[in-house]
């Protein structure tokens, strides 16, 4: 196959699947740090201030993972290095 | 769309107007807006301030607005300094507002592009710093670097470089992926659904303004209180 089309190919299908598998753990890891904030505010409701904080920057902490993975996503699609490389070739 | 480097998803494209070396985009018009509504909204206001309890709504609106920001910052320890106050809630406040105003046809919100959200992230990692050193002196602040043990040195630093790349590309992708999600769905089933998803961009907006802030005040708090922090 022509070096363009494969790398065509092969970084649509990545980023698809690295979004796609990148974003379970995080979900999971979220859903869990939430289900014990809550109990957590349940259990001491004068508390909820502090929690909520502690709980937001723990979320953002875990999503960076994802976003990590959607950067790689974005860079393959719109700022592929490879595919610029194969274009400039292949219009030469 | 595609060019040689990170390219901008549509907003920075729309060129109004252009001389030789400066290009006027809709991002750039966009923030000017917003700038002018801040401003003009918060001079208008606060130009009869009364400090009875005999208050105008607008004034009792931006007690409100001022009160939850202080008690924000003083519950995550940076105790009542108004120069914190004052970067973190006109960091709030930008964001807040330029999400609201999604409202308004024909505004696209500038921290729907990457240069508006890089410019935010790289005001809190210049800002860092700079409140560590005023607050503890340029030796204090360097020797944070070295906590717990000088082996960790490196890490620390990626942290903070990491931190400021999350900051972002997180508030980038929650405001591109409302406005991606409304067109796509605009296409689809044009008539309902676009509103009900414009209803949740404005909600992820407020949000996202809030934990950008809050990541704001954590970062400067761990900064400046050291250890205990």
């Amino acid at each position: 196959m022509d070096g363009l089309i494969m790398i065509a190919i092969i970084s649509i299908v990545v980023a698809g699947l690295t979004m796609a598998i990148g974003s379970i753990g995080p979900a999971l890891g979220q859903a869990k740090a939430i289900a014990s904030a809550l109990t957590a505010i349940a259990q001491q409701p004068d508390e909820a201030g502090t929690i909520t904080r502690t709980l937001f920057v723990g979320l953002a902490m875990i999503e960076s993972m994802a976003i990590y993975c959607f950067v790689i996503a974005m860079i393959l699609i719109f700022a592929n290095p490879f595919w610029q490389y194969f274009v400039a070739r292949a219009g030469r | 769309m595609m060019k040689g480097g990170i390219v901008a998803m549509g907003v920075e494209d729309i060129i109004l107007w252009q001389c030789n070396w400066f290009k006027l985009n809709m991002t750039i018009l966009n923030t000017w807006i917003v700038m002018a509504v801040l401003v003009v909204a918060s001079a208008a206001i606060t130009r009869s301030l009364s400090p009875s309890l005999q208050l105008t709504h607008w004034q009792n609106l931006l007690e409100v607005i001022v009160l939850f920001l202080q008690q924000q910052v003083e519950s995550v320890g940076l105790g009542q300094n108004f120069r914190y106050l004052s970067f973190l809630a006109t960091l709030f406040l930008f964001i807040a507002v330029s999400a609201l105003g999604n409202i308004v046809p024909g505004y696209e919100s500038p921290t729907a592009s990457l240069s508006t959200t890089v410019a935010l992230a790289a005001c809190v990692f210049v800002a860092v710093p700079v409140f560590g050193i005023w607050e503890r002196g340029l030796g204090g602040y360097l020797r944070r670097y070295l906590e717990p043990t000088p082996l960790m040195l490196p890490f620390n630093i990626i942290t903070e470089l990491s931190r400021t790349l999350a900051l972002a590309v997180r508030l980038f992708g929650n405001m591109i992926s409302d406005v991606m999600v409304v067109g796509i769905i605009l296409m689809v089933a044009p008539l309902f659904f676009p509103v009900l998803l414009q209803l949740l961009g404005l909600l992820t907006g407020f949000v996202q303004a809030y934990i950008f802030t809050v990541l704001a005040m954590v970062y400067i708090a761990a900064a400046v209180s050291g250890s205990e922090g």
